[in-house]
């Protein structure tokens, strides 16, 4: 609010943090080792602010692990739907599966999440903002975790027209809309100055047979957006020696040993399916 | 002496106005009844009772359909429907396709019987040469030639193997869509029969997709028609996610306008306007019973939702 005149001060003219470049990070997933590489590497490659765009617990082990990481190095973090479930005891992650398969093996993530996240992490998670807004060089970027309209919605490559992306630039006011929800990675320009970029997951691979995960780092240059996608080895042995110790199902530690998603893949539209192995 | 003329109330009439109305959150999803109501089929349990001889609703053209598409744009729309019918009667639907998926993701519901090699291939080359998904929804209904056959008529069962195997032979991965005619509690065992059915064909990663039953058209005179009490009412809506509603998301394009959803085409409420803006603009009367499946079942028709459930 514009206290001179009471108005409502545009989205466009707010004060905004600026950064040089920025550092996204999709669902973490409880992945604390990909995470610790993945926060090494960006500030190794000289990003000036991180963000975590929601999703911390799911699927991996020891959730209670990630938090002190993002604490520690200040990463701006989001909600997430999983964060939102686990934060507010809802029975279920919101990814909305049917498919009674991928719902099993969901419910046994969630339960697992839930139980071993100390009550301190799940209400500082309560308090999480669901968007964030800041500049990069001249351009209005705008994090969320799905899409900026909905917390849970995919944005999958092969299934989000430009004119879709297009108006909710348009809709929420921005230049660049930053997400994660669907673990995989891409980026488009839409329009002069509109853009989105997926940052992928650091929870679990890339659904294509590499056991890296991957992040996105975010520059402007003369007014034009430069999003790269940087992979991340880490000690995934480590994390499936964790998982199974932890007595997760061993479809979830195929996935971190191979590359290739076993579960959750009734969501995925036609071209991801097809070139995943399951 | 005269007698007065009675007033009788029309049913409908009242339903309606006695209905809650939904207004349309974003038009996520844009469907084309672009076969009408022509079909190859004569299926006992088709919810809007299409057939070779009902030309009720007649196909929609390239032109028509490109139209639309242009309108499409400034909405914002996210993916697109084909259903009819069979939309494979109508010849116009490959070069539909291609213009549809220059713009975004296309689904078309298909019974699997018209997909020789020629079409398959030309589907093939379709879909390569776009960024954007196309989906095959091909409708099965029995994991037996006896039992699918019973509902699709005889035959089906055989022809739709045969799309089906030449989908998978090509690249795609179908979306295999049973209406569930079984107990809810036989879902996970008849899912594992579809699925050896499927392997059966080379198809190892089957996606389905299980529908609740439509208790009209068609299925209302096989089986039994909603209970007078099942209907939508106000006080249901209380608390409720209206965004389960497919029509709080999307609109139905015919050759004769824009509809509240592709289950009420022929209900005379659910058409909404000529254009898709004024289509847009008006709510959607929540007045016919087949509403309730979909509020206790979640949007049905998309591509993800709906485990064939009836919410119960």
């Amino acid at each position: 609010m514009n206290a001179a005149t009471g108005r409502a001060v545009p989205p466009r003219r707010r004060a905004l943090p600026r950064h040089r470049r920025v550092a996204a990070f999709g669902g973490v997933y409880s992945n604390h080792l990909a995470l610790a590489a993945a926060i090494e590497d960006a500030l190794g490659r000289g990003a000036d602010a991180l963000y975590c765009l929601g999703d911390l617990g799911a699927f991996g082990p020891r959730p209670d692990r990630v938090f002190p990481l993002i604490r520690d190095h200040d990463v701006r973090t989001i909600r997430g739907n999983y964060d939102d479930s686990i934060a507010r005891g809802l029975d279920d992650c919101q990814c909305g599966y049917t498919d009674p398969r991928d719902n099993h093996y969901a419910r046994l993530s969630y339960r697992y999440t839930y139980a071993n996240t100390s009550p301190d992490h799940r209400a500082w998670m309560d308090g999480l903002p669901p968007t964030l807004r800041f500049r990069l060089g001249d351009l209005e970027v705008l994090a969320c975790h799905g899409s900026p309209r909905q917390m849970n919605e995919f944005l999958w490559e092969t299934a989000t027209p430009d004119h879709f992306l297009r108006k909710l630039t348009r809709d929420h006011g921005c230049d660049v809309i930053l997400g994660t929800h669907t673990g995989l990675h891409w980026r488009r320009r839409v329009g002069e100055r509109s853009w989105y970029v997926n940052a992928g997951a650091l929870g679990r691979p890339a659904n294509d047979g590499r056991t890296e995960v991957w992040y996105a780092l975010l520059e402007a240059r003369d007014s034009r957006l430069h999003a790269e996608f940087i992979p991340v080895s880490y000690d995934h042995e480590t994390l499936a020696d964790e998982m199974r110790d932890e007595r997760l199902p061993e479809e979830f530690i195929e996935t971190i040993r191979t590359g290739w998603w076993t579960t959750c893949l009734e969501v995925l539209p036609a071209k991801e399916r097809a070139r995943g192995k399951w | 002496m005269n007698a007065l003329p009675v007033l009788r109330e029309d049913p409908r009439r009242a339903a309606a106005a006695a209905a809650p109305a939904v207004p349309l959150t974003a038009l996520d999803q844009l469907w084309f009844q672009v076969s009408g109501t022509v079909c190859n089929l004569r299926c006992a349990h088709c919810f809007i009772s299409c057939s070779p001889d009902n030309h009720d609703f007649w196909f929609m053209s390239r032109e028509q359909v490109r139209e639309r598409l242009e309108a499409s744009i400034g909405l914002g729309v996210k993916e697109y429907y084909f259903t009819g019918g069979e939309p494979f009667m109508n010849r116009d639907l490959p070069g539909i396709l291609e213009d549809t998926l220059t713009l975004g993701p296309a689904t078309v519901l298909t019974n699997g019987t018209l997909l020789p090699g020629r079409t398959v291939e030309r589907l093939s080359d379709l879909a390569d040469a776009s960024r954007y998904s196309l989906e095959l929804r091909v409708s099965l209904d029995g994991v037996t030639e006896a039992a699918n056959d019973a509902l699709r008529g005889q035959g089906a069962f055989r022809r739709a193997l045969a799309g089906i195997e030449r989908l998978v032979a090509a690249g795609f991965l179908p979306i295999i869509t049973a209406m569930r005619t079984w107990e809810e509690g036989e879902t996970e065992e008849t899912l594992a029969g579809f699925r050896g059915l499927l392997a059966s064909l080379g198809y190892e990663r089957a996606r389905i997709k299980v529908l609740p039953p439509l208790r009209i058209g068609a299925e209302a005179e096989r089986t039994h028609g909603y209970a007078p009490e099942e209907r939508v009412t106000h006080e249901m809506l209380h608390g409720f996610d209206l965004d389960r509603l497919l029509c709080t998301r999307a609109r139905l394009i015919s050759a004769r306008g824009v509809h509240a959803c592709p289950i009420l085409l022929d209900a005379p409420d659910a058409r909404l306007g000529d254009t898709l803006l004024e289509a847009a603009r008006r709510p959607a009367v929540l007045s016919e019973q087949a509403c309730y499946t979909c509020y206790r079942s979640g949007a049905i028709c998309s591509n993800i939702g709906s485990g064939g459930g009836d919410g119960s």
